[in-house]
């Protein structure tokens, strides 16, 4: 069994233990989108307009709230730092890592989106640019995320600081993501926002993993 | 090594940096305090009135310096990141702790600026202006890395942490504002500028770059300023610190 | 086949030590000394390549470890903790340890070392079920399950009983028969297993 792989299934073994991590990830998610109907009130205009914008934020919020325990738990027993140690190559571990993140706290957005989205009232076209820009999306909050969480491993007041510095970082995959879908309700066709999320889900591949295992080394010290 | 970095490698050393900065920074501060004093003269009373706005205009004279060095500023803090990071200098993580503050300052001077600026204009104390959001993020980017740097107890980590976060920061500005900008122009929001047909006159303009001149040294001579104070306070342990900090007359 | 030479650390403001430089070759084993707090452990993170080198030289085979993956591959660290997952068995831990290092590792061997170690019976138990001292032990088997030719161990006796530490103290002398290395620090009594001929001391001063 190669390194990532092996990675990939402890976390995602570990987790589906526990669930506690997938089921915060979810809740919030249908938490969110069912406050906001009711904070603005049930006009169905208005909630088409926001609809959008609202699940997005939803998912971004759900998704950085799973971000302190990316690291944390492998800093606190020891695991990370054999994996430093080990001759593999340490940003594709870490790849692994944040893969099993999306895998347990992204993918169920996705999945779970249409519905939620059925309470905004979007047609067919919109929930399908809907998904594919959380498709897309969601794996690019993840990478965005663990260069934030191992910089904050094991500081002070790590939650707080850990969304302050990663909602800056979040503001291009929100405005494309929810640009997208009202892009689409509008007429004007999503595809200029779907590849430009592509894209920087490319670069974010790329790079995340990289700065992701400087930061950790650096934690480490 | 030739020469030249041999020179640069020796004010690299904290001692050696604390007395250069020492004799600087009275100097830099001086000339900010002429270039501001001629800057807001000329766009206080010698540029002309603006036929849209009226007086309310001149705000841009602090406005766009103010957002100029924050810009600047950051970027100067990826330089130091980046040299920090590769040549694992002592100094260039001070020099970001003592850039910072400085940067947040002209941020929140910019926004602050913009506000009142768009009160007159648009009625409205915050419009979603593309360059405003993108400042506020920028904002929030200064205030994400003094707390990091503050949060982390050890300063080798601090310095190299906060260093890998200024440049995750740089490298996103640019996306961050392409993306902001298309986000605004897709909704018509309201654009704060200056609208003077084609071009702004020439005395505007060169207020702007007094201003900005004036801005930018003052940067200079308080980071010089405040990173004296850091070098005290990471080197104490050392001799030459001890021997600085005696007070006069004594032995 | 290590070497370190005029090593120095320090952590935050503090110098912890300087100037230390030993060799260890072979078959030999070396048990690091000093107080609390003079920097044993740190030492051991350095020599590990967890902590940054700027002062001294640490070589392997005549290359400095720095980002040198060969040294990793002969590496194994083990820590104050444990760095096995609560959730996961004994069993799973070593297996998913050796995959991380890139080694293969036969069911059957890691359960015959969990037995060598004495825990036969409870290599499929959640390791937050089991005593301090069978912790350890399960974490110790690590050296069997992997494939590494230099340990490095930070007081790996600790929590542990008589028997127990006897059975580690075969481990090591298995190990250093073979042609492998140990660097350790303990505050217990060494196990006496080891023969003295391949012990070295080094005291740490401040």
């Amino acid at each position: 069994m190669n390194p990532f792989i092996a990675v990939v299934r402890r976390d995602v073994s570990l987790a589906l233990r526990r669930k506690n991590e997938v089921m915060t990830s979810v809740f919030f998610f249908v938490v969110v989108a069912a406050l906001f109907p009711l904070g603005i009130g049930p006009e169905m205009n208005t909630l088409r307009l926001i609809g959008p914008g609202v699940l997005w934020v939803g998912a971004l919020l759900a998704s950085m709230l799973s971000l302190g325990r990316m690291f944390a738990g492998d800093h606190d027993d020891g695991t990370l730092e054999q994996m430093v140690l080990s001759s593999a190559s340490l940003p594709s571990l870490v790849g692994a890592k944040i893969l099993a993140h999306w895998l347990l706290s992204g993918l169920p957005l996705v999945v779970l989106s249409p519905v939620l989205a059925l309470q905004f009232d979007l047609n067919l076209q919109a929930i399908e640019v809907l998904m594919a820009t959380l498709l897309l999306g969601t794996p690019l909050l993840s990478l965005i995320g663990a260069v934030g969480a191992a910089l904050t491993l094991g500081v002070r007041g790590a939650d707080v600081l850990l969304s302050l510095l990663v909602l800056p970082l979040y503001v291009p995959a929100l405005v494309f993501g929810a640009g997208a879908v009202q892009a689409q309700t509008a007429g004007l066709g999503a595809s200029a926002h779907l590849s430009i999320l592509a894209a920087m889900l490319l670069m974010a591949a790329v790079f995340s993993p990289w700065a992701c295992a400087s930061a950790l080394r650096i934690a480490l010290e | 090594m030739t020469p030249h970095s041999n020179v640069l490698f020796r004010f690299a050393a904290p001692q050696a940096f604390y007395g250069l900065a020492g004799r600087l920074w009275p100097w830099v501060a001086a000339l900010a305090t002429v270039f501001g004093v001629w800057g807001l003269w000329t766009g206080m009373f010698v540029a002309p009135i603006d036929f849209q706005q009226g007086q309310a205009y001149r705000i841009i004279f602090v406005h766009v310096p103010a957002s100029w060095m924050s810009m600047i500023i950051y970027l100067a803090m990826a330089f130091w990141a980046v040299l920090g990071l590769t040549f694992n200098t002592r100094l260039s993580g001070m020099m970001n702790r003592a850039l910072a503050p400085t940067g947040a300052m002209f941020a929140f001077l910019s926004l602050w600026t913009g506000a009142l600026w768009g009160k007159p204009m648009w009625g409205a104390w915050w419009v979603w202006d593309a360059r405003l959001t993108s400042e506020l993020i920028l904002f929030f980017l200064y205030l994400g890395f003094m707390g990091l740097t503050a949060s982390i107890d050890d300063p080798r980590r601090s310095d190299k942490a906060g260093g890998l976060l200024a440049l995750v920061g740089a490298i996103n500005v640019p996306i961050i504002y392409f993306s902001v900008r298309w986000w605004n122009t897709l909704h018509q929001g309201a654009s704060v500028t200056v609208t003077q047909g084609s071009s702004m006159a020439q005395t505007m303009l060169w207020a702007m770059l007094l201003m900005a001149l004036s801005f930018w040294l003052y940067a200079i001579a308080i980071a010089l300023y405040r990173i004296r104070t850091l070098i005290l306070e990471r080197e104490k342990h050392t001799q030459w610190v001890n021997a600085e900090l005696r007070p006069e007359g004594a032995s | 086949m290590l070497s370190v030479n005029d090593l120095s650390c320090h952590r935050g403001e503090r110098r912890l030590f300087s100037g230390v430089g030993f060799q260890l070759k072979a078959g030999t084993c070396l048990y690091l000394e000093g107080d609390n707090g003079v920097g044993k452990t740190s030492l051991l993170r350095q020599v590990s390549g967890l902590l940054p080198v700027s002062v001294g030289q640490i070589s392997w085979c005549g290359k400095p470890i720095a980002d040198n993956e060969f040294f990793r591959k002969q590496l194994i660290y083990l820590g104050h903790n444990l760095a096995m997952k609560d959730d996961l068995s004994a069993m799973e831990n070593l297996q998913i340890d050796a995959a991380i290092a890139g080694q293969a590792v036969d069911p059957d061997k890691v359960l015959s070392a969990l037995k060598s170690l004495g825990l036969k019976g409870r290599e499929h138990l959640p390791i937050r079920v089991l005593s301090q001292g069978q912790k350890r032990r399960a974490a110790l088997a690590r050296l069997l399950t992997r494939q590494a030719s230099l340990w490095i161990l930070d007081e790996p006796v600790v929590a542990l009983d008589v028997p127990a530490q006897a059975a580690v103290g075969r481990v090591l002398k298995a190990h250093l028969e073979k042609g492998g290395m140990v660097l350790f620090t303990s505050h217990q009594p060494l196990p006496m297993a080891i023969p003295s001929a391949s012990i070295t001391s080094y005291r740490l001063q401040g």
